[in-house]
């Protein structure tokens, strides 16, 4: 490895960059950490002065806390098993030899680029709507009963608005480290006999694992704080209040940024279990 | 990759690929397709798919409403101001940890991942003050600043997975040859760690350009972007599905152009070395 | 890459351009409803008048009132006017946010603004807002199947006979609902219509002592009413309907009456968007003989932020939106039916707007809701579809998602109820009320 001397020139040259980034991204947490011992109501004049752990202990008192949780692991957990399920079939298929690829392939990334609150507009109103929804139509041309969606599925209908924008990503993934995959060793496997599902579950999964792991990893940072898509469709209402909504909820719509504070800093533990929780499970992939 | 196969096997493989496909781009293709309706062709029962009157007139609305272009510009500076500016920062970090590493290195990684999940509504009256105060309200500088902070933690850790796929015998074999650290970095690494900077570069510009948060409460109109202007259009009163699509088209089309140009760097950035 | 840099650049250019063209300039943030986008294309008149710019900042209304409730609270000073709420209006006023209104000219003639308004929109006596229009809720309903069904609507019917008249006018197999309503979570949405309505069955949020009172039996009545009608004259899907997605369904002929914002009217009777236009009539909201009607107060009304730099500019520009003036140029542009309604006494003087076949009704409604008494019992707070305290909007929003899942049949309105008590008496509590 790197000598003694390239080392610490290394170190000396990179301190600064990782100090300064350490340091921004405390201000942010730091300014939570405080907030969450004070008594801070904007629309009672501000800083009301030193609270204690009440915020603490009303934050997690409240009807809301729990079943919060329980909604952020629903709807994290539902969007990664879809995500990585229909990710990883869709990649297989996306590998094999086809006609205009290129085509397919940017067609199947698209969703990703639209914008949240984009996407939650046009599923609500243009899919999920129980009277115009070209599901509704769908449905009724069926002869079936048109599903009010936002109420009667409302997790599923954010699970599936949600999969629809990252399906695109873990496919991505999926697909390059498919291709990656030795293509001898799938001869010779083929030419072994071994049935197309033993095939998959012993050669093509454990190479894939890496590339979940980061899937899973990505995602469920990102997941664990979604945001847009419940504001525009349910504002919270019929169980979907995820941990994330319900701080929004107390600091924007009850005024309350101490009782909220609390919750983001709850927020913060609940992301590095869930992190730990991952590490220990997929972690070795990672080396 | 280069197993046989028959070309009804091809066949079948595109079918299959281009209906999956289309069912994933339908949602899009729908909102670009009802852009063009009337009001009234765009709730009509039975919907109707492509035989209907094609018109302007959505865009001519919403354009006569909202200065679109102000809007895509900030967009722009935005997106790629923040990402470039993030990568300036990043690069460094991420070289260090990934050539240099510590026991520490990989929880200081996981930890910061996990500040993403602090909620941006906790911070915006102290930001929101902090800003007014420096005259930093209504001001791209202000927002390049904070939503480069915001994915600062992403571009580092890609960047990092990214750099540790860089093997270190090359610099080994380099150092013996009595390469200087300034060569060594401008001759082996940074053509090796082009193509993954070059990924980073374009996940972040996404992220960025689709971030609602911050954007919406630091712009007041000077510095506003395309995420304050579908603000303007998500719930008017009366019939809106045509309006609401072209604003929409309107908003994803610059990045979705971008992206399909570049899907190629993207799709090996996602990696994140993933491929061995 | 350099094509990026030279995009950047031109941005830069193009903007700094922009920003020397003019010196003053004033900032508004306000709400995209149809009669705010009206003005934003008649701005001109204005600046041609006095020389002044206006730019504009159009959101959707709950980003709205984030990114204001953040502005003034942190005296910010983004912005010059803010268009606010009936809601906001007094507490912001109390808290000394708010530029008072008292010294607007004996042209604008503030006398003019309907008294209801005006009191709504005041703190102690001096107004902090001036309202660009206002509005009460009322019944919509569609004379043809009316007819249909052989029923008369009164002028003032009582919630039984809505209630019959909504089952004798529904027509599942013709897609029409006898009754839409809003059930939409939000305490501007479905908690609006929900409290209002609770007034007429002599429901009130608080007590003398500021305790909740859903564990009575107003607010049970309330309930049981509206799902028990809704359930059986409703479209399908109503707990999620707001607004819009009544407005829209009754457009297309699929609601037989409709009881919402009075400002609706000329959206139902406007030709080009309505497909029932010509067969709608309108009555007074609700009551159940009880004394009060279930109808609300509104007014979406500009305001002067205190920390603003330029507040004779942003007087100026207040007393030409709300002016008399403004709603002959309206309607010199657009039609009596399209200015803005409910702000000025003398509006509902004019012969050309009372034509208008919703002016009278429009007036009634307005008249007959008092915010200072909108409860059966007495109430320790103003506002009929709020109260006018801090806590309110949150509290209520959170007691309509309860509400909300009650009407999808996800849990009993017991149930709905006491979970509404518990975090009602919790918040109030955390807010130093109990």
């Amino acid at each position: 490895m790197a000598t003694q001397h390239s080392r610490s020139a290394a170190r000396i040259m990179m301190a600064p960059a990782v100090t300064l980034l350490l340091g921004w991204m405390l201000v942010p947490l730091i300014a939570t950490l405080y907030l969450s011992f004070r008594d801070y109501r904007p629309m009672r004049g501000g800083d009301l002065g030193f609270a204690g752990l009440e915020n603490y202990t009303r934050f997690i008192g409240s009807s809301s806390f729990w079943p919060s949780i329980l909604t952020t692991l629903i709807i994290v957990g539902g969007v990664l098993a879809i995500t990585i399920v229909f990710g990883v079939l869709l990649a297989l298929l996306l590998d094999r030899p086809m006609w205009g690829q290129g085509v397919v392939r940017i067609l199947v990334i698209a969703p990703f680029f639209v914008m949240p609150t984009v996407s939650a507009l046009v599923w609500k109103n243009m899919f999920m709507d129980p009277t115009n929804g070209l599901l509704a139509h769908l449905w009724r041309f069926f002869g079936a009963d048109p599903v009010v969606w936002m109420s009667e599925q409302s997790l599923l209908s954010i699970i599936i608005i949600v999969s629809w924008q990252w399906l695109p990503f873990a496919t991505l993934i999926l697909l390059t480290a498919i291709q990656s995959l030795d293509g001898e060793q799938l001869e010779a496997s083929e030419m072994d006999g071994a049935p197309t599902l033993a095939r998959f579950w012993y050669i093509i999964l454990p190479h894939l694992s890496r590339a979940i792991t980061i899937v899973l990893l990505i995602q469920t940072i990102f997941l664990l704080s979604i945001f847009a898509e419940i504001f525009v469709t349910t504002g919270g209402a019929f169980g979907t209040k995820t941990l994330t909504y319900l701080i929004f909820q107390r600091i924007s719509e009850s005024q309350a940024v101490g009782l909220g504070s609390a919750g983001g800093v709850y927020a913060i533990i609940l992301a590095n279990i869930v992190a730990i929780f991952l590490m220990r499970i997929v972690g070795k992939n990672l080396d | 990759m280069a197993r046989s196969v028959t070309t009804q096997q091809k066949a079948i493989n595109t079918a299959l690929a281009w209906a999956v496909g289309l069912l994933i781009f339908f949602p899009i293709l729908w909102t670009i397709l009802t852009s063009f309706k009337t009001e009234g062709q765009a709730i009509s029962d039975p919907p109707v798919f492509l035989f209907f009157d094609w018109t302007l007139e959505n865009y001519r609305v919403v354009q006569e409403r909202s200065n679109y272009t102000n809007f895509l510009w900030n967009s722009i500076f935005i997106s790629v101001g923040s990402t470039l500016l993030g990568l300036l920062v990043a690069i460094p970090a991420a070289w260090s940890m990934a050539f240099t590493p510590s026991k520490r290195t990989k929880d200081i990684l996981m930890w910061m991942l996990s500040t993403k999940m602090l909620p941006a509504v906790g911070v915006l009256y102290p930001i929101y003050i902090g800003a007014a105060k420096m005259g930093l309200l209504d001001s791209r500088t202000a927002l390049v600043i904070v939503i480069m902070l915001i994915n600062l933690p992403i571009i580092i850790w890609m960047l990092y997975t990214y750099f540790r796929e860089i093997p270190g015998e090359i610099l080994e074999a380099a150092r013996m040859d009595g390469a200087s650290l300034k060569e060594e970095i401008v001759y082996i690494l940074t053509p090796m760690a082009v193509p993954g900077i070059a990924s980073t570069l374009l996940l972040n510009i996404i992220l960025a350009w689709n971030e609602a948060f911050w954007t919406i409460n630091l712009t007041v109109t000077k510095a506003a972007p395309l995420t304050a202007f579908i603000a303007s259009y998500s719930s008017p009163e009366g019939l809106f599905y045509a309006k609401l699509s072209a604003a929409s088209t309107m908003a994803i089309a610059p990045i979705l152009i971008m992206g399909w140009f570049s899907q190629k760097q993207l799709v090996r950035g996602l990696t994140f070395g993933a491929v061995k | 890459m350099t094509m990026t840099v030279r995009a950047l650049l031109g941005a830069t250019a193009l903007c700094s351009a922009a920003a020397l063209a003019n010196a003053e300039t004033l900032t508004i943030a306000t709400v995209n409803n149809g009669d705010m986008i009206r003005m934003q294309g008649l701005d001109d008149d204005f600046t041609e008048k006095t020389g002044i710019e206006l730019e504009w900042v159009t959101l959707e209304e709950n980003v709205l009132r984030q990114r204001v409730t953040t502005d003034i609270s942190t005296n910010g000073g983004a912005f010059d006017i803010m268009t606010i709420g009936m809601y906001e209006t007094p507490i912001w006023g109390a808290n000394g946010w708010l530029v008072p209104l008292d010294d607007l000219s004996d042209e604008y003639d503030a006398d003019d603004i309907l008294p209801a308004m005006a009191g709504g929109l005041s703190h102690d006596g001096t107004l902090y807002a001036a309202p660009f229009y206002g509005e009460s809720s009322m019944i919509m309903y569609r004379t043809d199947l009316m007819e249909k069904a052989g029923l008369e609507m009164p002028d003032a019917p009582t919630w039984e006979f809505i209630r019959e008249a909504a089952a004798a006018m529904t027509d599942r197999d013709a897609d029409i609902n006898g009754i839409c309503l809003r059930g939409k979570a939000g305490w501007g949405e479905g908690g609006a219509f929900i409290t209002a309505m609770g007034n007429s069955f002599g429901a009130q949020w608080f007590d003398m002592d500021w305790n909740a009172t859903f564990d009575g039996e107003a607010w049970a009545n309330t309930l049981n009413f509206y799902k028990g009608m809704m359930d059986e004259s409703g479209p399908a899907g109503y707990a999620t309907n707001g607004f819009n997605e009544n407005l829209s369904l009754f457009q297309q002929g699929k609601c037989g009456m409709w009881i919402d914002a009075t400002v609706a009217a000329s959206f139902v009777t406007n030709a080009n968007e309505s497909e029932v236009a010509d067969s709608v009539g309108f009555a007074l909201a609700p009551d159940n003989g009880l004394g009060k009607r279930s109808n609300w107060l509104w007014a979406w009304a500009l305001a002067i932020p205190a920390g603003s730099q330029k507040q004779d500019a942003a007087k100026q520009f207040i007393e030409w939106a709300t002016s008399k003036d403004y709603i002959e140029l309206v309607a010199e542009n657009e039609g009596w039916a399209n200015v803005p309604p409910g702000a000025r006494t003398s509006l509902y003087e004019n012969p050309n707007y009372m034509e208008v076949p919703f002016a009278q009704m429009t007036l009634d409604s307005i008249l007959s809701a008092d915010p200072l008494d909108s409860t059966v019992n007495e109430s320790p707070y103003v506002g009929v579809q709020f109260a006018a305290i801090p806590e309110f909007a949150g509290i209520a929003t959170e007691v309509s998602q309860e509400f909300s899942a009650a009407y999808a049949g996800q849990q009993t309105v017991e149930e709905a109820l006491e979970k509404a008590q518990a975090i009602t008496n919790d918040a109030m509590e955390a807010a130093g009320y109990r």
